[in-house]
Parts: C-alpha cells; sequence; structure tokens
C-alpha cells in the first residue's frame, strides 16, 4: 500500500517546488524561447516572401528590359530606315538643287556670254568704223588734193544725200 | 605517448573515484562497518519483493552501494513537525541506516501502512500519530535536482535564443527546439482551438518535467535512480495542476454539457440524472486516470528491469554458477528493458501533455 498512498512529505514540495518552477519557467524560459521561435519563423516568412517578390520583381524587371531591347531594336530600325530614307532625299534634293543651281549658272553664263558677245560686236563695229573713217580720211586726202575729184565726190555724196 | 595518456586519465578517473567514495563515505557513520559485521553471520534469504520495493519507494537517505555489509548513502536532512515536541530537524545518517532510534523518532520496519517511515514513540514504547513529515527525502532531493537542472536547461536555452536571433539553433537549443515545435504545434495548437499560446508554457513544462525525471530514473546511480516520475505523489500534483488549470478555464459550455449533455436521450437525465453523474465523474476520472497511468507506467518498467536483476541474485542463492550464468541473460534482458523505458520515457511524456492538452481543448471548446 505504501506505494500507492502520497507521501505528504513528497506532495508539499512538489507542489512547493513545482509551482515555483512552473513560474520561473514560465517566465524566464518559455516566454523569450516562444517569442524568439515566433519572430524567427516571422523573420523567416518574410524573407521568403520578399525573396519570391525579388524574384518577381525581378522577371518583371528582366521582361521589361526585353520590351526595352526590343523596343530600342525597333526604333533603331526605324531610324535606318528613315536615315535611309532622308539620305535618298537629301540626295535628290541636292541632285535637283544641283540642276536648278547650275542651269541658272548656264543660264547666266550664257547671257553673260550673249552680253560679252553683243559689246565685242559694238566694238569691233566701232572700231570698223573709225578704221573706215580713218581710211576713208587717208583716201579723201589723197583723192581730194585735186578739185577735179573734190567735185566728183561731192556730188556721190549729194546724190546719196537725196536718195536718203 | 598515447598509452601513457591513456594511463595517466585512468590514473586520474580512479583517484577521482577514490575521492569521491571518501567524501561520501565519511557521511556515514565509521562505527557502522563493525555492528553490521555481528548481523552479516546470519545472512538473510534474499527476497526479491523487499528488493525491489525498497528500490522503487522513497527513502529517508540516498543508498550509492554497499561495500561488505557496509553501506555507503548520502544522508539527507530530515525535518519533522510533531504536534508534541514541535519541530525537528536533523540529518538522517543519525538512524544509521534505520537501525537506530533518534531522539524519540525510529524508522518503522513492520509490515503496514507506516512500514518505511519515520514513527515517533514515547520512552514507554507506545507509538505517537505519524509526525507531520516533508523530510528532504531521496525523491524529494531528486525533485529538486531535476528542477534545478530544467531551470539551468531552458533558461540557458532561452539565452541562446536571445543571442542568436533569427539564426539557426546551435547546440542544445538545436537538440531540444524539435521537441519545443512539437508541443507547440502538434500538441497544443492541435488540440486547443482557442488561445492555445496560454497553455504552451504548461504543457512544454510538464512535459520536459516528466520527460527528463524518466530519463533520470533510468540512470542506475546518483544522481538518477530516484522513481520520481514512478511515485504517486508527484503524478498526484501533476494531474491535479492540470485538473486546476482545466477547471479555471472552462467555459460555460463545458460546464454546461456536464448537467445537460446534448444527444443523450431525455430518460437518461431525469428523473435519475445517470448521464450527469457519470460527466461529473468524469471530470475526476480524467486526472486521476493521468496520475495513475504515469506512476503505474514508469513504475511498472523499474520492477520488471529489477525483477531481472533479482533473477541474478534468486539463482545465486541456490547456485553460485547459475547466478553468474543467469546473469547473462538478465543483463540482455535489462539491457532491452532499459532501452525500452526510454521509449516509454517518451510516450508517457507525450501522452500526459497530449491528454492534458485535450482536457484543455475540451474545457474552452465553444458550443455547437
Amino acid at each position: 500500500m505504501g506505494l500507492v498512498t502520497p507521501d505528504f512529505g513528497l506532495l508539499f514540495w512538489m507542489i512547493l517546488s513545482f509551482s515555483i518552477v512552473l513560474f520561473l519557467l514560465k517566465k524566464f524560459a518559455w516566454k523569450p524561447i516562444l517569442s524568439a521561435l515566433k519572430e524567427r519563423e516571422d523573420f523567416i516568412e518574410q524573407a521568403l516572401q520578399s525573396a519570391e517578390k525579388a524574384k518577381e520583381e525581378m522577371s518583371k524587371l528582366q521582361a521589361s528590359n526585353e520590351k526595352i531591347i526590343k523596343e530600342a531594336r525597333n526604333e533603331r530600325d526605324r531610324l535606318l530606315v528613315e536615315a535611309r530614307e532622308v539620305k535618298a532625299t537629301i540626295i535628290n534634293d541636292a541632285k535637283e538643287q544641283a540642276t536648278v543651281e547650275g542651269n541658272k549658272m548656264i543660264e547666266a553664263a550664257k547671257r553673260a556670254i550673249e552680253n560679252e558677245k553683243a559689246s565685242a560686236l559694238n566694238e569691233i563695229k566701232n572700231s570698223i568704223a573709225n578704221l573706215s573713217i580713218e581710211i576713208a580720211e587717208k583716201i579723201l586726202k589723197e583723192n581730194l588734193s585735186s578739185s577735179v575729184n573734190q567735185q566728183k565726190v561731192m556730188d556721190t555724196y549729194l546724190n546719196e544725200v537725196k536718195l536718203n | 605517448m598515447k598509452i601513457m595518456q591513456q594511463t595517466n586519465k585512468r590514473l586520474l578517473t580512479s583517484i577521482l573515484a577514490a575521492l569521491f567514495v571518501i567524501f561520501l563515505g565519511n557521511f556515514t557513520y565509521a562505527q557502522e562497518a563493525t555492528e553490521h559485521a555481528e548481523q552479516a553471520h546470519e545472512k538473510e534469504p534474499f527476497n526479491p519483493g523487499t528488493y525491489i520495493i525498497e528500490h522503487i519507494g522513497d527513502s529517508y537517505e540516498w543508498h550509492i552501494f554497499t561495500y561488505h555489509d557496509h553501506h555507503v548513502s548520502l544522508p539527507l536532512p530530515v525535518i519533522l513537525y510533531s504536534e508534541h515536541t514541535g519541530f525537528h530537524f536533523f540529518m538522517s545518517s543519525k538512524f544509521e541506516h534505520g537501525h537506530k532510534k533518534y531522539n524519540r523518532f525510529h524508522i518503522d520496519h513492520r509490515a503496514g501502512a507506516t512500514k518505511g517511515k519515520i514513527l515517533e514513540t514515547l520512552s514507554d514504547g507506545t507509538t505517537l500519530e505519524r509526525p507531520w513529515d516533508v523530510s528532504i527525502t531521496k525523491n524529494t532531493l531528486s525533485l529538486l535536482l531535476s528542477l534545478i537542472f530544467l531551470l539551468w536547461l531552458f533558461i540557458s536555452i532561452a539565452n541562446a535564443y536571445k543571442r542568436n536571433k533569427d539564426k539557426a539553433p546551435k547546440g542544445m537549443q538545436s537538440l531540444l527546439e524539435p521537441l519545443i515545435l512539437f508541443i507547440r504545434d502538434d500538441i497544443a495548437k492541435a488540440s486547443i482551438a482557442h488561445h492555445a499560446e496560454k497553455y504552451i508554457p504548461y504543457l512544454l513544462s510538464i512535459f520536459f518535467f516528466i520527460f527528463f525525471n524518466n530519463l533520470f530514473g533510468l540512470i542506475p546511480i546518483i544522481p538518477g535512480g530516484a522513481n520520481l516520475t514512478g511515485n504517486i505523489a508527484v503524478t498526484m500534483v501533476l494531474a491535479i495542476f492540470t485538473f486546476i488549470i482545466t477547471s479555471v478555464n472552462a467555459n460555460k459550455s463545458y460546464w454546461k454539457h456536464l448537467i445537460d449533455a446534448p444527444g443523450v436521450p431525455w430518460w437518461l437525465k431525469f428523473p435519475l440524472p445517470l448521464m450527469p453523474l457519470v460527466e461529473i465523474m468524469g471530470i475526476f476520472i480524467k486526472p486521476f486516470v493521468l496520475m495513475i497511468r504515469l506512476f503505474a507506467n514508469i513504475t511498472a518498467g523499474h520492477i520488471i528491469a529489477l525483477g531481472f536483476f533479482s533473477l541474478i541474485f534468486i539463482f545465486g542463492n541456490l547456485n553460485m554458477y547459475a547466478g553468474y550464468g543467469i546473469s547473462i541473460l538478465s543483463i540482455a534482458f535489462t539491457v532491452f528493458m532499459t532501452v525500452l523505458e526510454f521509449l516509454v520515457a517518451f510516450i508517457q511524456a507525450y501522452v500526459f501533455a497530449l491528454l492534458s492538452a485535450l482536457y484543455f481543448g475540451m474545457a474552452t471548446e465553444e458550443s455547437h
């Protein structure tokens, strides 16, 4: 019977010491341990979540990077095409302008040549006239030395005047 | 070189062991050897029943070993309050292993309810009623040591948690963390639907108290070997704590269901309140069963292991060689039992914590 009869002394010590230890363990051991575990779990949870988020963002970033690259490529292609077009138009324009300009210059040159020619012709006419006059003068000086001749000339001119 | 070191180590251990023995031996009385020598001649026949009961029971001294009828034991303080003579405080070595009277007190050797307890007798031989006995017995010392151990262990682990904030656990911390998490998640949170956090500290405390004391009980030498969790007073206090926590936290529907259990035909409640009676008995039976289960399991394990050891001496009394022969078998069985007891140590701690959690859960369950 001794085995199944609770002993007073042990009951007393057990209730006393176990209550104290329950309190002390709760206050100084379980509370910090459980809160630390909880905190760590939250921390891990958070870390995992943020890693997931980072991953997502990364993939998003990658996608947007690709998009940007694609866009840039397209832009480049477009620019190249445009540049080519611009080049062609510039060349064409230049050509046209050059033609127009050239034509203008040729025109101007032609006109200048015409003018020069005209003035040159005038000059030649004048010089021929002067020469003729000089020659005529000389011939006259020689021919008009005699009165017969003088008469003759005078007649001729007079006739001419009449004709006019 | 290595051999030298080993011999040095061995020498050191044996010196330490010798010092230990001398130190402890000093506690006990020197004369006892001569006194016991007289008794030794009339050798009592080995009684396995007494041997086993003495080992699983409580004691005023902590027996370490016996060498040539010389008992070496750690004397423990005896604290008594007698209604006639007031307080008494002395070491149990005054009793000389129960052979001597001290003052008006002696340890009862007669078979009966007071066997092994301290009784007070007058000089004419009349026995007075038992004094209030709050001695630090073997189990009490073991209890205090184990509580100090638990405090030290878990406070140092708590400090490790503070130091290693948000980092992986290390050492002792990582050894016990799975158990702590197991109790938190699979016992407390699985069984208690509302405010499970409130009960976790208690569940952790009883689990580790029972688990470590079960294990200490398996260590055959001091400071282990006390059959603490196989002591009915200890399991009773644990069960009472569970009962009090259950009752204090129980909600209205729990109490209502005791009287008026739902889904039960009316004639079981009126005019003869059979179901309420059963339910009300149930609230006491639950902790009572907790108390008995732990006590019986641990005590039974100790009894079986000691029974196998007793076989050696029973056969040894018949014939020395039979004793040696059976010892091989006995030790094999005892090793097996000890391994089994490791399992039982865990299972019983688990069952106690789990059932406590289930009772808390039932008491705080919302009515449907």
